[in-house]
């Protein structure tokens, strides 16, 4: 990025340079809205026209109210960090994960009872799903690994972001990628692949928005003035770069038309199946863990003012990880028309990967050590560390539902679903309210949180509702599996499917009480981190962490 | 602050650092846990003997078998040669013994029985529900009306072809469309649905004519429902005198019935289903609410 040492203004090369682009895309947008074949499509061709031409009035607006010089790197040899998209981030995350949750809960309420679909094509559950597993993963997941990685990588590389418009691009790029994928769910358009259903345009556009990302973290990432990279952002590198190349695999698609919606995937019969589950498995292992480890490494040993255990263990288990997850895509085809010996890699990777996922739930508990008491005084300390608990659960649960035996039962079931759920909301989502309550204060420079015993009543609303689920999903998947494969002393099946979907049905009621409070929670969070960012108390200087007691080594 | 690069120990554990700093935190020197390596090499030994035992590696055109020779599709093969052996004794019974004479047997109506709930439960249920009890427009299987007769021939007649089905030899009555068709006028419509109503002692409205509708049954609905309107199994035409109502017994439901006709289907089952199935399920279906009680 041109940096203007003369005091004469004139525009960086990347704001003219992007201004002109997102004018070229407005145009081609219009094009585009005016011969499409479908009324949804040109929908979204004047959204992405609107909001071309909306970041090509932000970009010279912005551009003539700020000074001549760009903001400076560093201030009196402190880092000028770039907070203002971590910022938005934190707040979309929020607001986008009460919506994840709400529709999750209209979905197990509608599973319980069927006529909540209100007879409308608009609440179907074939669109509400993606949209709950959409929002949830990449609204509400995808913003807090943003505000994170964003926060974290500035702080521990003592640099700025790297690029001036290129940070807000990344940010309401992917918002904007999120509005496109969800609209489109509620208007019909899938491409029909379970976790990647956005169509080829809104591939395309999360493409670039992705590559922006990318450079923005690994430009930070070299300006650093550490000697040394932080154990976090090797995971989170490990996260955009994976992320990257699994969208690129799974989505090669060919359009009808420019003006269609509509694509092909160019993979076909199992090979589809296959390269569709390396890309699921992978959304799970790069996305769902890798990215929430970053932020694990970060803040918990921030928040309990504790070194990290064993930077050994930091170091073995992140390239185990790595070289591991990438294999185990086949086990979600086990019994399937994939070849058998897909089916036994995908199996043995899955069992190995058990303790390199375990290296990162110990390095998250042990770091605890010297602190445990801090568990009862501060409830974000102990939303994080019930967190890696929860990571360490499901983390056994994955590799034992991938054993083949298991599996044949387990398969189809809702016991899988309830795995999810052990992982989605007790690791990730509470690892990310830690991440928000520890963010929140920091970014808007406030002392503390509005109510610490808010969040206490977060987590234990949160917690009983996590308990009804996962277990309620386990009875009912265990019980389905059994009641499909039972045989009568005659050797006939013994019950007909539609009496496992009968004996799902108290399971299902107990399951969306579970989500009635998990939403409940999500929504005393906002409150609380909305109070906090307007009634908070102001800090009186930058927040600092004190320094654990260390001694010099002899 | 600057960046340390002295090992430090930490005073509540006693441990070194690494000595690196980043934003204040930092990392201790532990080793890896000792049950933790041994567990990861566990794995890995277990994950390589099981990749020796079974399909495991891809080869140019081929692939490592695996030396227990095992084969998922031969896997189910064996499962269901499994199952068949086990039935095999019984199921050539049933396919050699008439209808009659399994349900004179004990033991092989008791395996005709648990055959054809299972096939019912699989193929019958959608529509008549799991336990036979219908729905709106699918008859219940339990009781003892029947709309095509109740026999264990007539059972299987139904079962194998079908009601209005793509089989030339299914039933084939419907009844007829009279509002939409202009056969009767609405207002004949809504006399003889007080009439029907009255057939079975349901109650009517007071202004009701009922000999109008007595009329307008006699010139078009007793030729296939009777002149009592007691139904006619042959053409699948309902008994009106019971209480037993396809799809309803209020005047409205009714009046749709007699505007726009009615014609459920029922599939052919007939090579869709082998006969042995197909026998099995006529005895669990007539063992449901067979023949008709006096």
């Amino acid at each position: 990025m041109a940096q203007a040492a003369a005091p004469s203004k004139g525009m960086t090369f990347g704001e003219a340079g992007s201004a002109l682009a997102f004018a070229g895309l407005a145009l081609l947008s219009i094009i585009i809205a005016a011969k499409a074949y479908t009324p949804e499509y040109a929908f979204h061709a004047y959204l992405f026209a609107a909001a071309s031409v909306a970041s090509v009035f932000a970009i010279v607006n912005r551009y003539h109210e700020r000074p001549a010089q760009l903001p400076p790197l560093t201030i009196g040899g402190k880092p000028n960090y770039n907070m203002g998209p971590v910022k938005f981030a934190t707040v979309a995350s929020v607001i986008w994960g009460i919506a994840g949750f709400a529709i999750g809960l209209l979905i197990a309420t509608q599973l319980a009872f069927p006529a909540l679909n209100l007879d409308t094509a608009w609440l179907s559950f074939g669109r509400m799903r993606p949209l709950h597993t959409s929002a949830v993963i990449f609204a509400f997941g995808g913003n807090v690994l943003i505000a994170s990685s964003f926060y974290v990588v500035q702080r521990t590389c003592r640099a700025r972001l790297a690029g001036d418009i290129a940070p807000w691009f990344v940010v309401l790029g992917y918002n904007f990628f999120i509005v496109i994928a969800g609209t489109g769910y509620l208007l019909g358009i899938t491409q029909g692949k379970e976790y990647a259903e956005p169509e080829w345009y809104a591939d395309l556009w999360l493409t670039v928005v992705w590559v922006a990302y990318f450079l923005v973290f690994l430009g930070t990432v070299m300006r650093r003035k550490e000697p040394h990279i932080y154990v976090a952002n090797w995971f989170y590198l490990a996260f955009i770069l994976t992320i990257a190349v699994l969208h690129l695999g799974n989505n090669a698609t060919i359009p009808v038309s420019p003006f269609s919606p509509k694509s092909y995937i160019v993979w076909s019969g199992v090979q589809d199946a296959l390269v569709q589950w390396w890309y699921g498995h992978n959304a799970v292992g790069f996305f769902l863990t890798a990215g929430f480890l970053a932020i694990m490494y970060y803040f918990i040993p921030k928040r309990a003012e504790r070194p990290v255990y064993s930077y050994r263990l930091s170091i073995i288990h992140f390239w185990a990880l790595i070289f591991m997850y990438i294999w185990a895509g086949p086990h979600h085809l086990h019994y399937t028309a994939l070849p058998d010996w897909a089916q036994t890699l995908g199996m043995v990777f899955s069992v190995m990967l058990w303790m390199p996922s375990w290296g990162g739930m110990i390095n998250g508990l042990m770091t605890l050590s010297g602190a445990w008491d801090k568990l009862r005084t501060d409830p974000v300390l102990r939303l994080m560390v019930v967190s890696v608990a929860f990571y360490g659960m499901s983390t056994f649960e994955g590799p034992l539902m991938s054993v083949k035996a298991v599996n044949s039962l387990s398969h189809y079931t809702d016991w899988t679903i309830g795995h999810v759920h052990s992982g989605a909301l007790g690791w990730v989502a509470y690892v990310s309210f830690g991440a928000i309550y520890c963010l929140v204060p920091w970014l808007w420079n406030k002392k503390e949180l509005y109510s610490m015993k808010a969040v206490s009543w977060h987590f234990w609303i949160s917690t009983l509702g996590i308990v009804l689920y996962i277990s309620s999903m386990w009875v009912a998947g265990i019980l389905q599996g059994l009641m499909w494969r039972a045989y009568t002393s005659l050797g006939f099946l013994e019950y007909s499917f539609i009496e496992t979907v009968e004996a799902m049905h108290p399971f299902y009621v107990i399951r969306a009480l579970g989500g009635a409070l998990f939403v409940a929670g999500s929504l005393i969070m906002a409150w609380n981190v909305w109070k906090t960012i307007s009634a908070g108390q102001e800090a009186e200087e930058e927040v600092q962490v004190t320094r654990p007691a260390l001694i010099a080594a002899e | 602050m600057a960046h340390e690069t002295h090992e430090q120990v930490d005073a509540v554990t006693g441990v070194t650092t690494t000595g690196h700093t980043w934003d204040d935190i930092q990392e201790l020197n532990n080793p890896l846990p000792r049950w933790w390596l041994w567990t990861f090499y566990l794995t890995i030994v277990w994950a390589v003997l099981y990749a020796i035992a079974y399909p495991a590696i891809p080869l140019v055109s081929s692939y490592t078998k695996g030396f227990l020779g095992w084969h998922s599709r031969e896997a189910v093969v064996a499962d269901l040669n499994a199952l068949k052996q086990q039935r095999s004794g019984m199921t050539a019974k049933l396919a050699a013994s008439s209808l009659d004479e399994i349900k004179q047997s004990p033991e092989l109506f008791a395996f005709a029985r648990a055959q054809g709930k299972a096939a019912f439960g699989d193929n019958c249920a959608p529509c008549h529900g799991a336990g036979g009890a219908g729905a709106k427009g699918y008859p219940n299987l339990n009781d003892d009306d029947w709309l095509w007769g109740g026999s264990l021939a007539q059972v299987e007649q139904t079962i194998r072809f079908g009601a209005r089905s793509t089989s030339d030899q299914g039933h084939s009555g419907t009844m007829p469309a009279f509002g939409r068709d202009g056969m009767l006028k609405r207002e004949e419509l809504s006399h003889v649905a007080d009439y029907v109503l009255s057939l079975s002692g349901l109650p009517i409205g007071k202004s009701a004519d009922l000999k109008a509708g007595a009329k307008v049954y006699a010139d078009n609905c007793a030729a296939c429902h009777g002149d009592k309107g007691q139904g006619m199994q042959e053409l699948g035409a309902p008994n009106l005198t019971d209480k037993i109502w396809l799809f309803g017994s209020d005047k409205a439901t009714i009046m749709e019935g007699l505007h726009n006709g009615r014609g459920g289907v029922m599939p052919a089952w007939h090579g869709r289903l082998d006969d042995t199935t197909i026998k099995a399920l006529t005895l669990y279906v007539h063992s449901l609410g067979g023949d008709q009680r006096p």
